[in-house]
């Protein structure tokens, strides 16, 4: 397939695997986090750690938007469902991710509440015109990638005059995780691959705070597997000379100013919130994004007065490690004994981004054959 | 003139109307549902008897019985509707066992307000389904329930058939070394109907590939009667599928992705949204799992029939106590092929 096939392709990963094992200094190890569950996905769906030098390993950050979305917000949104009657619209893993004692949005819509799955918050705007009658919330996750639909959904229906239709707003920034996990986490990466999706809207430019303050290379990467094994080749020359840049490997995609429409639109419906917990980061100050008193009246949070609690994760559940790359999935105890993709205990099992589900879904057969 | 055809001459050669309650209470619309709809056609002397139940001569040997219930959204989709999976997808449950499908029955769910119009469609697909397979609907029923306790329709259809001598084919068969083969391109079905789904519509080519296998079965069985394992890969899509062989077997599967065929436009969808096209659905494709030294005798066969043209091996059984399905991918690496945790999703950013 056009534009597909050729960042898969098979004699271009054996030699950028034999650059890789060329430059990467046997002396030293490379442990370079992927930002983003999309790059962990690819990681494990196509093998590319099969390829790499022993001494060269990928650390699995928190960039999945399900996995970090804290226990109490969940909760919220269960309640939202359960006591105001509301049609609740979010994107399917979102469902599936277990809230405090175990229940789920998908556990409540069997028990009769109106959850909807929905592929974007266009078919949200859509059931809330053909329900005039109801009130339709959408439930909003993600990064700065899926920011811009949601700040879109949100000028259409005040344009609209929607009178049913509110966001619950938990939309997150990827440079304020980087940087607690620089600083609060203590995180013990040597280089990132920065996020693709997320960059083609941010663009580069965020990052060169890192390099400049931590002295650790960001390689923005596309989410192809030749992409990975790209940027972790560019990522090691750096560091082998004793660079910290951000360097662009998404060129196709990715500007160091990134879409300023999209921007625009985004700055126009939100604005930051001082601070914001983050599943495994704890309180993370200037990291996600609420809805701006101008588009008060669709903002869920001052319609229906939430009020969000802090809840702790499911006893022995480590993906508050995990997510922060201070533990690999199978250094969990519950990993594929209590917590599996069918009856998970943590959001990293759930999301098809999600560093276990990944390690169990593609990665199995290693383990036991270790 | 009775309500259905009144209805029917209404307009020029089209039905209007809806399904009502009456048409389920086993009074004389119900009777009148079954004589100008189902059995209009569906017409067959054992149908035509009007019993409640179909009796036939058996031949001996083993019999092999199967059941299936459709429930699809949309009903119509580009190169199917329920209808005509209906008959298809339990000829196939039948013909996996390496038997020639004798018999179909059809139970029907309608919901109150089903437009009398679309269920004749979808009595007619069923009606050119099995006369084209050869394998009548000889019994049935119909039950109608209130307005917002169905989905239109929903059709359970039951099947049986007779296995040849000599056939011995079960998900419990395979055997390390023996060779992994598929009919053709994995995924069409599944894209096909996502396509029409209301939130997801996006255009494609890609029609679904429902199709009755029992012929290709036939010349399969014929040429290669020691074929150890059969299977659609239906719901759940490839993926699933081998999983469930490699648990009922005992052993492990090692596919090669370069040789699994999938076509340019299925593919595309599949990236778009983020689908692994390993777990979409197919209706009209089977996997074999045959002994090594018939492999290559059962693919030329396969591929002499028109609906295995792209048939390919797929890749090998091993021995693996785990009972993993195993793939060394396109990009030269390897990954496990798991069970599917619920639907396949797309993917949020």
């Amino acid at each position: 397939m056009k534009f597909v096939d050729e960042f898969r392709d098979e004699a271009l990963a054996k030699g950028l695997a034999a650059a890789i094992a060329r430059e990467a200094n046997p002396a030293r190890r490379y442990s370079i986090m992927e930002f983003c569950g999309g790059h962990t996905h690819a990681i494990f769906r196509y093998g590319v750690q099969d390829l790499m030098p022993e001494n060269v390993g990928f650390v699995h950050g928190p960039g999945c938007p399900v996995c970090v979305l804290p226990i109490g917000r969940i909760d919220n949104a269960l309640e939202l469902a359960e006591e105001h009657g509301v049609i609740l619209c979010s994107y399917g893993d979102m469902l599936r991710v277990p809230a405090s004692k175990r229940r789920s949005l998908l556990k409540a819509k069997a028990e009769g509440a109106d959850v909807r799955m929905v592929y974007s918050v266009d078919d949200a705007l859509r059931i809330a015109r053909d329900n005039p009658g109801r009130e339709v919330l959408f439930f909003a996750i993600g990064f700065e990638t899926t920011t811009p639909p949601t700040a879109v959904a949100l000028r259409i229906a005040r344009a609209e005059g929607l009178k049913n239709f509110s966001v619950f707003c938990n939309h997150v920034l990827t440079p304020a995780a980087l940087n607690h996990l620089l600083t609060a986490a203590a995180v013990d990466v040597d280089a990132f691959i920065g996020p693709s999706h997320v960059s083609s809207v941010i663009g580069s430019r965020p990052y060169e705070y890192f390099t400049e303050t931590f002295r650790r290379p960001v390689v923005i990467a596309g989410f192809e597997p030749l992409d990975v094994m790209q940027a972790a080749l560019m990522a090691i020359r750096q560091l082998n000379a004793g660079h910290a840049e951000v360097e662009n490997q998404y060129i196709r995609v990715v500007t160091r100013e990134g879409n300023l429409k999209a921007r625009a639109i985004v700055d126009e419906v939100f604005e930051r919130r001082e601070s914001f917990e983050w599943r495994g980061l704890g309180a993370v100050p200037d990291s996600a994004l609420t809805i701006r008193e101008a588009y008060a009246a669709f903002d869920a949070e001052k319609r229906f007065s939430i009020v969000t609690r802090s809840a702790p994760d499911a006893k022995s559940c480590e993906c508050a490690e995990i997510l922060r790359g201070a533990k690999k999935p199978v250094d969990c105890k519950l990993f594929g004994k209590g917590c599996t993709p069918d009856s998970p205990v943590g959001s990293c099992m759930v999301s098809s981004e999600g560093a276990c589900a990944a390690y169990w879904t593609y990665g199995r057969f290693r383990r036991e054959a270790a | 003139m009775s309500v259905i055809e009144a209805r029917f001459s209404a307009r020029e050669g089209k039905l209007t109307g809806a399904v009502e309650m009456i048409h389920g209470a086993g009074g004389r619309a119900t009777a009148e549902l079954i004589r100008t709809l189902f059995r209009r056609h569906l017409d067959n002397p054992l149908l035509a008897q009007g019993n409640d139940q179909a009796a036939f001569p058996v031949a001996a040997g083993r019999m092999v019985m199967t059941t299936d219930a459709h429930v699809i959204a949309p009903l119509f989709f580009p190169g199917g509707d329920i209808g005509s999976l209906a008959v298809h997808g339990t000829i196939n449950d039948v013909a996996m066992a390496g038997a020639r499908p004798l018999y179909l029955s059809a139970a029907f769910v309608l919901e109150e307000g089903f437009p009398l119009a679309d269920l004749d469609r979808i009595v007619a697909s069923m009606a050119q389904a099995s006369g084209a397979a050869g394998v009548p609907i000889v019994t049935g029923d119909t039950k109608v329930v209130e307005k917002g306790k169905g989905d239109g329709v929903f059709i359970t259809t039951t099947g049986i058939g007779i296995v040849p001598d000599g056939v011995e084919i079960s998900g419990d068969r395979a055997l390390p070394g023996d060779m992994v083969l598929l009919s053709g391109s994995i995924g069409d079905h599944g894209i096909a109907v996502l396509s029409k789904r209301e939130n997801l519509t996006f255009e494609t080519e890609i029609l679904s590939d429902s199709a009755a296998l029992h012929t290709l079965v036939a010349d399969m069985v014929g040429a290669v009667p020691g074929i150890r394992v059969l299977r659609d890969p239906t719901r759940g899509g490839l993926g699933a599928t081998l999983n469930e062989i490699a648990q009922q077997s005992g052993v492990g599967i090692h596919l090669d992705e370069a040789a699994i065929p999938i076509k340019p436009d299925v593919s595309a969808a599949c990236e778009l949204l983020g689908l692994d096209p390993l777990y979409i659905a197919n209706e009209g494709k089977l996997i074999a799992i045959a002994p090594p030294e018939k492999a290559q005798l059962l693919l030329a066969v396969m591929r002499a029939h028109p609906l295995a043209r792209d048939a390919a091996i797929i890749g090998e059984v091993k021995h693996d106590p785990h009972a993993f399905v195993q793939m060394r991918t396109r990009f030269g690496g390897n990954r496990m092929v798991d069970w599917l945790a619920g639907d396949p999703l797309p993917r949020i950013c």
